[in-house]
């Protein structure tokens, strides 16, 4: 059997796999949710527009039921504390996505326009609320969440919603929101013929430019936070148990791995470059490219933040000793084992099957494929 | 120090989404399976109609499919929202089954719908059965990995506890996999869900024929249905009686409740047929009782006891006794790690740690509580019993009459008669909501009757929930109450609109004109 420490870290990678995964497959379903209804002007035109994600967002969203289901198998403590501290945000996002599938498959059965244009607006719920929340939970983890731990190991916190609403979280929000409507819209430039494409095409230039910039923003503002840092050293194959350690806040320690390896530079370097590419074959409307160079923002935007955070998992703003690292708050070695060889059998086949699917569905979608009413 | 409100609206709001859930969940199971006999038929047969009736009730399980989905995220999340100790406390045994339910069985199921559904005229026509045999294939592995994960619930296998991460640690896998409660509980549910699609192809099918419309349609459909039905249904009532017979070895309580077995009865224990439990008097006014039965399903034995609800209640008293000694040692332990006096102690007693735990709702300090709080915890093990008892005779009940159903449609099914039997065709019909009450039932009986535990004899339920304002759960649980009752009627308008059109009046059936674009375009 691998050794706890190496197995902690393999499950902190493929936990951002995972991650990596559902932003970019289920990313571009949430980008185009957000933007059909704008871009497609007539009701045949958003009828293409979501006929392009249709048969596919259902496969790509179990990468984010994955990743879930993966933060409770592999780091349990986690999954308690973030859920239950983020409740009404998770609720938040739970309403949204519950609307998805239900809105496309209920939209197009019934005729009646304000039928449909009700479940557009759900749709653009569902597609923004989600892309949202991803960063502003993600800069809530930056900033430190108001949670503690009691004797039993009970995740006790204080927060609601609007405290998550703080400046740096915000910014990081539009971080999210614009890189998801940057991939959204690169695939719907990639799946429609013109003039989809052509307007899709605008959306993602702009998008791109708001993402240099918030992301620009937040890198600034980070080596203004309060960051947080382990005090002494910490037993990498010891038990889990987040309390046997001690945590210290200052400014700028989120920077310290990126000064500790310098190598980390070329993550938000590959964000800058991406996007840029991604904004610039967009307006050359080469869309094929675009989307590549948007996957790879997706992922490289990831790595940004979690290269920052590690080892934390979710700093604790209220006793940052209670904070959880990948070291102290994950599965039995055991549990990590066993749910390793289960990952390393299943995701080759998951993806084998999903590059099949993909391939099957290749091509632009037109007009003549959404005609008639499919039941 | 525990909020009783928030650990009832925490449970209510777990109960009414997971009901809620489970009325999509079987017909996908169900429904899946006998599009997977369909579609078979019309590439053996090349038959047309064979393919409209795929497509037809594909339809159909399209929109229950999604509103599955969308109810199953509300489950996967509220583990760790509302049930957060729960989560921390036994994630390290019961996320493993959920994981790999996703890797394995979730990406199956959802990465293929799509194309099931968008695949018509891009795949050739074996591939397009193999597409939608591997997404019934998907719902049937993840309906096991689920009733893995909840049989340890119910029966905690192969897991020990750990007292420097204070929580259960998974010691087999092989044990949890082969927990004999999932095994059961599995055949036992999918066959539940089986009988569920086939009572919704009957009965859909006879209103159409009550109108005279979609005959051969319809006919066909019935046929399919009526053998497959009586195959499930049987496998129901004996895969059920299985799991009667585990959950005397793990859950004799549970078994008590559900006879109102007040006093252990001498070898073979009757069964009550009818009664009316009276939890105050401890007594069954007016019982109804078969000789031997119950020790029979029980014990599969005429010499073995079945123990009553005194009995238990006694036993159980003796482990809170055993177990307040456990968290005693624990708490020791937490203050010194190396305290090997208290670490011998909570060895020998960790087996009723759970039982200790019971006491936190009478006070906060187990080690001293009184006699009084010691017995109140004991009673507290029991569950409620009427509610137990009727369930359970309402779902066995139901369960026997569909089986009559199925016999009779088989019959006539078998001899080309559906038609000439108008009482049967509207029997049917009225029968529509009978498999859905049973399944719901039977949710209730496994779930419900294993309360006071949300892992029987680990960890009490009230004890699993998040430590947050109730506030917060009113606010979700009228959210969910408000959106799923929208979504609700919704989709019976659907569904009812596309059954009225039926497959003849659908304007753009069989195919659209778009789809034989896309036929040429290939």
């Amino acid at each position: 059997m691998i050794d706890y420490e190496t197995l902690r870290l393999l499950w902190w990678l493929l936990l951002g796999v995972l991650l990596i995964g559902f932003a970019v497959t289920d990313g571009f379903d949430l980008g185009v949710a957000v933007i059909y209804r704008f871009v497609g002007r007539s009701d045949e035109e958003r009828r293409i527009l979501l006929h392009t994600i249709e048969p596919v967002w259902d496969g790509n969203q179990v990468w984010l039921v994955l990743a879930a289901g993966a933060v409770f198998a592999a780091f349990p403590l986690l999954y308690a504390a973030a859920f239950s501290t983020l409740y009404f945000a998770l609720m938040l996002l739970l309403f949204a996505l519950i609307l998805r599938p239900v809105g496309l498959s209920f939209r197009d059965k019934l005729a009646q326009a304000r039928w449909r244009n009700g479940w557009d607006w759900a749709l653009f719920a569902s597609g923004v609320v989600p892309s949202v929340l991803c960063g502003l939970v993600v800069g809530n983890l930056f900033l430190g969440l108001p949670f503690g731990l009691d004797d039993l190991h009970r995740p006790i916190s204080s927060a609601g919603f609007f405290g998550l609403l703080r400046p740096f979280a915000l910014v990081s929000g539009v971080v999210s929101l614009a890189m998801l409507v940057l991939h959204g819209a690169c695939y719907a430039a990639l799946k429609t013929e013109e003039p989809l494409a052509d307007r899709a095409s605008l959306v993602g230039v702009g998008a791109a430019v708001v993402l240099l910039a918030a992301m620009a923003a937040c890198g600034v503002w980070l080596g203004s936070i309060e960051g947080f840092s382990v005090a002494g050293a910490i037993d990498h194959a010891g038990p889990s148990n987040p309390l046997a350690k001690t945590v210290q806040r200052a400014a700028g320690a989120w920077l310290r791995n990126y000064t500790a390896v310098p190598a980390l530079w070329l993550l938000p370097a590959a964000v800058s470059v991406g996007t840029a590419a991604a904004g610039l074959a967009l307006a050359l409307r080469r869309a094929g490219l675009a989307f590549i160079a948007s996957a790879i923002v997706q992922a490289s935007v990831i790595g940004t933040a979690a290269a920052g955070l590690f080892p934390f998992l979710m700093p604790s703003s209220e006793a940052p000793s209670a904070s959880l690292t990948i070291w102290d708050a994950s599965s039995s070695r055991q549990t990590l084992f066993i749910m390793l060889v289960a990952a390393l059998v299943f995701v080759p086949i998951i993806l084998g099957y999903t590059i099949w699917v993909f391939r099957v569905l290749r091509g632009r979608i037109s007009a003549a494929d959404v005609s008639g009413v499919h039941y | 120090m525990i909020d009783l409100h928030l650990v009832g609206l925490s449970r209510l709001q777990f109960a009414v989404t997971a009901l809620y859930h489970f009325l999509f969940v079987p017909l996908t199971i169900g429904l899946s399976m006998i599009l997977v006999i369909m579609e078979a038929t019309y590439v053996m047969t090349g038959r047309e109609i064979w393919r409209q009736m795929t497509r037809y009730w594909g339809v159909l399980f399209g929109i229950n499919f999604a509103m599955g989905v969308a109810t199953g995220l509300t489950m996967e999340f509220q583990f760790g929202t509302n049930w957060a100790y729960y989560s921390h406390y036994v994630g390290d045994v019961f996320g493993a089954p959920l994981a790999i339910e996703g890797l394995m069985a979730f990406f199956l199921e959802s990465t293929f719908v799509g194309l099931f559904f968008f695949g018509w005229n891009r795949l050739s026509r074996p591939a397009h059965l193999v597409v939608t045999f591997l997404t019934a294939i998907g719902s049937n592995f993840s309906a096991l990995w689920i009733l893995v994960a909840n049989a340890w619930m119910q029966n905690p296998v192969g897991a020990s506890f750990h007292f420097d991460t204070m929580r259960m640690e998974l010691g087999s896998f092989y044990e949890v996999f082969f927990n004999p409660v999932a095994q059961s509980k599995f055949v036992h549910t999918v066959a539940a869900g089986y009988v569920v699609g086939a009572v919704f192809v009957l009965a859909l099918s006879a209103w159409w024929l009550a109108h005279g419309r979609n005959r051969e349609f319809a006919r066909r459909s019935m046929a399919v249905a009526a053998s497959f039905g009586l195959a499930s249904s049987l496998s129901v009532v004996v895969l059920g009686d299985e799991s009667g017979y585990t959950a005397t070895e793990h859950q004799k309580m549970k078994i008590a409740a559900i006879e109102a077995e007040w006093e252990t009865e001498p070898a073979p224990a009757s069964f009550t047929a009818f009664g009316l439990p009276d939890v105050e008097q401890r007594t069954t006014h007016a019982a109804i009782k078969v000789p031997w039965l119950l020790g029979l399903i029980a014990t599969r034995s005429i010499s073995k006891e079945v123990p009553g609800i005194e009995e238990l209640t006694n036993r159980a008293r003796g482990r809170i006794v055993r177990g307040a000694k456990a968290y005693e040692a624990l708490m020791r332990l937490r203050a010194d790690p190396h305290d090997s006096e208290a670490r011998e102690q909570l060895g020998q007693y960790q087996g009723d740690l759970g039982y200790g735990l019971l006491l936190l709702r009478q006070t906060a300090d187990p080690p001293h509580a009184t006699e009084e709080q010691i017995q109140r915890a004991a009673e507290s093990t029991i569950p409620n019993v009427p509610v137990l008892f009727w369930a359970f005779r309402a779902m066995v009940g139901v369960g026997l009459l569909l089986i009559a159903l199925f016999a009779v449609s088989f019959y006539l099914s078998a001899r080309h008669r559906f038609e000439q039997h108008r009482w049967y065709l509207r029997a049917v019909l009225w029968a529509l909501p009978l498999p859905w009450i049973a399944a719901e039932l039977g949710w209730v009986v496994a779930e419900y009757g294993r309360q006071p535990w949300v892992v029987e004899g680990v960890l009490p339920t009230f004890l699993g929930v998040s430590p947050q304002p109730a506030g917060n759960v009113i606010a979700s649980l009228t959210g969910f109450v408000l959106l799923y009752t929208v979504l609700a009627v919704f989709e019976l308008i659907l569904m009812v609109r596309i059954v009225r059109h039926g497959p003849d009046r659908l304007g753009y059936w069989p195919i659209p004109a778009s789809a034989a674009h896309g036929e040429a375009r290939r």
